[in-house]
């Protein structure tokens, strides 16, 4: 019994993992940048929600939309200010950008409110459930069910509309797509803003989930939601999802097992083993690269 | 060409911008520190004042403890100056800012021994930035007590040879996870026992090795051990692990930040039983974290609980409560009160302000009545002292018991 709690454990970390990764990958896929800034876009999320709940004695789920909202927008003035710019820059130059623009949001969010925790309020009256005796509690389910719904939400979007249609096109080659009549710089908007949403809905459930946040708190999740992406094959979306689960369940299995204190190297050893057996991930095609 | 341009314009606005910041953030250091480092009285000479200085924490991230050290030992200066001084000589303090940080914290004491000649310091609040004094004050030979740094290295060096001019008030990690252990078996009456420790600090890990050597002792078994680093989020796979032997009791020693999220998620699993640590988690945040019912039935052990009915500690929460606006005194203030009244007692009974005569006078120290309990010093300069048993009742502290060492 306590194999299947820990595989519960693990599916409800996963998915928080998976949520941030998605914003990874969708980034990586259509403009080849790795958006460091994407933790800390989970952080502000955070940070709204716990102010939405606070402060304006929202619930849950207008907190939730209204961290989304908010988070949409700024992943798109990000992509504005930051990244728009340096789009025919080295890849370099760009990833170095976003390593500063991420240090400026955690750091500009102690200048204002401090490096302390905050607590998140109670928003549910937390149920426990004992399915074949297996405690799942009310919180945990519905993590999972709102970021399976999320995650359904977006392959409805990449697939299925318009804005999907044009992201995937870009994705593949921009210059083309620009010439079919693509808005590419509105569709590389469009992406950030919801990558960012996603990880503000990332960041409100954490909160809910594990109560403690802080200025700093998007540096580990981040760091594990790329790991994440590059497990499941970095740019593909359906990998990212799949990548954060594994990831979540391994964390989780590593600790069950008596290594506790390893959690976190078995994450980084996933990282380097997949760098140098699979570098495209778990559903990466072997494409050669294009000279 | 254009849009190089535009780029240039944009590299220097973000240039200002974080300029603009770090001088905003300049400042207001500057402006905390400038604050902090003030002297009370006038320029009066050594003859009729006993200089003793304080290097504290009053700014910087643990600046709660030492401002609360400060206050304590303010209101102790006050009154001994009321009632006459030390032999008719009031004393002096002198508080100096030490930011929170090592090498600030030997800058400071370096100051108060060579500039303002203090005969005795008050040391920070905290252990690392008390050692990064204690070679200043060997070297000087100005005794320094510090309030509230429990770990052992502060008095007897890893080679075991003692610090001849550390002292402190209050007493020894390992010492926390005795009076644990012991009320685990006499009061609670528990056998079984989990440990979940803070496996990045090594005031978690000394209360965890004396837990387990004094429960085992004592006929009880630890049925499993389980670790975590500072700064975790998740802690439900270890707390399974844990669940899984049903212990009867689990200690924890560790500190509020992630105690809290502990505690929580323990409840939220379905552990029920009780649940104990040290001073770790004397913190108002602890309560928001865990909320207040996760709490109940959950033990800390501690210096001092302002709830003790004792009529020392009673009159002192009534003298600071008068100086402080009805706030009552927390362990920090407590201690640094103490902390002065057993630097003057030392004056007093070795009759000079000679630095190796106080210190003569410190290791000497026996049965000495303070607010947090009567002390006498042991050889290793640490005091021989009571640690009070506190209960969580609906997210507040309520006073258990006393246990004597």
């Amino acid at each position: 019994m306590e194999w299947i709690q820990q595989l519960v454990n693990g599916v409800s970390l996963g998915s928080i993992y998976a949520l941030i990764a998605l914003g990874y990958t969708m980034v990586y896929g259509i403009i080849k940048l790795i958006n460091f800034a994407h933790g800390d876009v989970f952080m502000i999320g955070a940070f709204i929600g716990f102010y939405a709940i606070a402060e304006w004695q929202l619930g849950f789920f207008p907190a939730l939309l209204l961290a989304m909202a908010l988070c949409a927008v700024f992943g798109v003035v990000i992509e504005r200010i930051a990244y728009k710019r340096l789009r025919n820059a080295t890849r370099i130059a760009a990833l170095i950008t976003a390593i500063g623009v991420s240090l400026l949001i955690e750091y500009t969010t102690i200048f204002f409110r401090g490096a302390q925790p905050a607590a998140y309020p109670d928003v549910f009256a937390n149920k426990s459930f004992t399915i074949l005796g297996v405690q799942i509690s009310s919180t945990s389910i519905l993590i999972l069910s709102v970021a399976i719904i999320l995650m359904v939400l977006l392959q409805f979007i990449v697939h299925k509309t318009k804005i999907g249609k044009a992201m995937r096109a870009v994705s593949h080659d921009v210059d083309a797509a620009r010439l079919m009549g693509i808005n590419v710089d509105n569709t590389i908007s469009a992406t950030f803003a919801i990558g960012s949403a996603l990880a503000g809905a990332a960041g409100v459930i954490f909160g809910v989930y594990y109560t403690k946040i802080d200025p700093l708190m998007g540096v580990i999740p981040g760091v594990k939601a790329f790991i994440a992406a590059v497990l499941g094959g970095i740019g593909i979306i359906p990998g990212a999802m799949v990548g954060g689960m594994l990831l979540g369940v391994v964390e989780s299995l590593v600790s069950a097992l008596g290594f506790s204190l390893w959690r976190d190297a078995a994450a980084f050893v996933i990282l380097i083993l997949i760098l140098i057996f699979r570098p495209s991930g778990i559903f990466g095609k072997n494409a050669r690269e294009k000279v | 060409m254009k849009e190089n341009k535009k780029l240039k314009k944009f590299g220097s606005l973000l240039v200002a911008s974080s300029l603009l910041t770090g001088v905003l953030a300049g400042c207001g250091a500057g402006g905390d520190s400038s604050s902090g480092s003030s002297s009370s009285g006038g320029g009066s000479s050594d003859g009729d004042t006993i200089k003793i200085g304080a290097n504290l924490e009053l700014s910087g991230n643990v600046a709660s403890y030492g401002s609360s050290i400060a206050v304590g030992a303010e209101l102790a200066v006050k009154e001994i100056n009321d009632k006459g001084g030390i032999d008719g000589k009031k004393i002096e303090l002198i508080k100096v800012d030490n930011k929170s940080e090592n090498s600030e914290a030997t800058a400071a004491a370096l100051k108060l021994a060579t500039q303002d000649k203090v005969v005795a310091m008050l040391a920070p609040a905290t252990s690392g930035n008390t050692v990064a004094t204690v070679q200043i004050a060997n070297q000087n030979k100005i005794p320094i007590v510090t309030g509230s740094g429990t770990s052992p290295i502060i008095t007897v060096n890893e080679d075991g040879s003692v610090n001849e001019y550390a002292f402190r008030t209050c007493f020894i990690d390992p010492f926390q996870g005795v009076v644990a252990a012991n009320f685990a078996s006499n009061e609670l009456k528990v056998k079984n026992v989990a440990v979940f420790a803070d496996n990045a600090s090594d005031y978690a890990k000394g209360l965890a090795k004396s837990f387990k050597e004094t429960i085992t002792a004592n006929g009880g078994t630890v049925v499993e051990e389980e670790a975590y680093v500072a700064k975790d989020t998740d802690f439900r796979t270890q707390l399974t692990t844990i669940k899984s032997k049903n212990p009867d009791f689990i200690f924890i020693p560790g500190y509020y930040e992630e105690v809290g999220l502990i505690v929580k998620q323990a409840r939220e699993m379905g552990i029920t039983v009780p649940l104990m640590g040290a001073d770790g988690w004397d913190s108002p945040t602890l309560v928001d974290l865990a909320g207040a019912k996760a709490l109940n039935n959950t033990f800390i052990t501690n210096h001092y609980s302002a709830e003790d009915p004792d009529a020392k500690i009673q009159d002192f929460v009534k003298a600071f409560k008068a100086a402080n606006g009805d706030k009552a005194p927390d362990a920090f203030n407590a201690l640094g009160y103490d902390s002065i009244y057993y630097i003057a007692d030392a004056i007093k009974r070795a009759g000079s302000t000679d630095g190796e005569a106080i210190k003569n006078a410190l290791a000497g120290t026996k049965d000495l009545s303070l607010v947090t309990g009567t002390f006498s010093v042991d050889k290793n300069h640490n005091p021989i002292k009571s640690a009070t048993v506190l209960e969580f009742k609906d997210g507040k502290q309520v006073f258990n018991s006393k246990v004597n060492p």
